[in-house]
């Protein structure tokens, strides 16, 4: 016999649901007074330090349809490449940025918006610079597991190419399903595919 | 944003634990045919986590309204409260490390007692009930304890099968400290034989995983004349000891 390590397994997880924007977002889906606003909502305020950028995101099932009952969130570093959070060890992160956004996909046209800024680069594991890239994490009915994903940015084509976690795909051919494409507004879009030729490349991290 | 001034708890930077994706549900659930068409079919990318992962935010208790932890009341009308069996719900957030992790964020949604929810998909006939919004929220405590008062939900019957039912659950959304911690699960109330006949339970393959979502009834904890008391504890990724992790920063 040897000693037990009493460790514990994690919860399991289970589908948000169709009704997951009662509790995450009630704002949203018009149960008013519960709370003074969606949380996540408001990413950057007057004060906020850098570019700021626009995100639209959707994401499509095997069928090419957008979900018009998914929530993501969104969590980033700060333009000097900070995250507000009490393990960045690093430094102190503008204190006029969250880092983090809730939104619910748009229940007719299945997109949402994200107001935030350009994000800076952080550092991989081993020292290198990560090109810049916001994470995502998307939930809905018929998702029993939360779906981690990145977004990175179509013009950063030098730091794209170096970067450590886009250089472990081993198809190169889905690289492309990471990086958003830019519209004639400036936004960036970005589509993800739950299946289907052009799935997104989802990460078990 | 800031440690909380008055703990002692260095904040943490290690990496979690890889999860166990055997435990939890697969992507491909044809039982629960919503998955179908919304499960990846290729392999995920793993890799252990970089900062963006380890990191996360953290809420304040000052983002709390007084009756946030209260859905017999936050939506009520002033003097009236929700109906149905009046209950808590109460436990601890721990890690698989077994620690108490203290301000978590935890949101919760859930039918009325009918089981009918406030929301304009919702499509069964049980009646609304003008007093529930059906959702809430609180932050664990410095040992990682929270407690919120409800009504007990109801089972309802939802298009998958012809004639499918969930159980009485709650919805909970779990927001630890780093954004690779993040979870959403459903809790289930002890002795419901519907759990067992339910296609989104059964999504979870090991009857070992299903039953740590089942709350046990508390009659310790139960308040006589008032509320009966549940007790559920919600295990989060544990994470490895910065100690001996590799240098951040590099150089
Ligand atoms: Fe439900």
């Amino acid at each position: 016999m040897v000693q037990p390590l009493n460790r514990f397994r994690e919860t399991p997880s289970q589908t948000a649901g169709p009704y997951v924007h009662i509790g995450m977002t009630p704002n949203f889906c018009g149960i008013e007074g519960a709370y003074a606003q969606d949380l996540g909502a408001l990413m950057v305020n007057g004060k906020t330090q850098g570019e700021r950028i626009t995100v639209r995101a959707r994401v499509f099932d095997g069928t090419g349809t957008p979900l018009r009952d998914a929530l993501i969130e969104i969590w980033q570093a700060d333009a000097a490449g900070l995250y507000n959070s009490p393990s960045e060890m690093r430094g102190a992160a503008d204190p006029n940025f969250s880092g983090w956004g809730r939104k619910a996909t748009d229940m007719e046209s299945g997109e949402c918006i994200f107001e935030t800024i350009r994000p800076g680069r952080v550092p991989f594991r081993d020292g290198r610079m990560q090109a810049p890239h916001i994470s995502f994490w998307i939930v809905a009915r018929g998702i029993n597991l939360g779906l981690h994903t990145r977004m990175y940015f179509p013009e950063e084509e030098a730091a794209n190419a170096a970067d450590p976690l886009l250089a472990r795909i081993e198809h190169r051919s889905r690289v492309p399903t990471l990086i958003a494409a830019r519209a004639d507004d400036g936004a960036y879009v970005f589509d993800i595919h739950l299946q289907g030729e052009h799935e997104t490349v989802f990460l078990d991290v | 944003m800031d440690a909380d001034p008055l703990s002692n708890r260095r904040p943490e930077t290690g990496a979690f634990f890889q999860r166990d994706l055997g435990w939890h549900a697969p992507a491909f659930t044809p039982g629960y045919k919503t998955s179908v068409l919304r499960s990846p079919q290729k392999a995920l990318l793993s890799l252990d986590n970089t900062i963006t992962e380890i990191t996360g935010p953290v809420f304040g208790h000052n983002i709390l309204g007084e009756l946030d932890n209260d859905l017999i009341h936050n939506f009520a009308r002033p003097g009236e409260s929700a109906i149905g069996p009046r209950i808590i719900v109460h436990g601890r957030v721990i890690d698989e490390r077994g620690r108490g992790v203290p301000n978590v964020l935890l949101e919760f949604w859930q039918a009325n007692a009918g089981g009918r929810y406030r929301h304009r998909k919702e499509g069964y006939l049980a009646a609304l009930d003008p007093n529930f919004g059906g959702c809430g929220r609180t932050i664990t405590d410095e040992d990682g304890n929270y407690a919120f008062r409800t009504v007990q939900p109801g089972p309802y019957p939802w298009p998958n099968g012809v004639n499918d039912w969930r159980p009485a659950h709650i919805h909970f959304s779990v927001f630890g400290h780093g954004f690779a911690q993040r979870l959403i699960t459903q809790m289930y109330f002890e002795g419901d034989p519907m759990i067992w006949q339910c296609p989104i339970v059964r999504t979870i393959p090991d009857h070992a995983a299903i039953e740590t979502l089942i709350a046990a009834l508390d009659r310790q904890a139960t308040i006589p004349m008032d509320a009966r008391a549940y007790k559920f504890d919600i295990v989060l990724r544990g994470r490895r000891s910065s100690m001996f992790e590799n240098r951040m920063e590099g150089n």
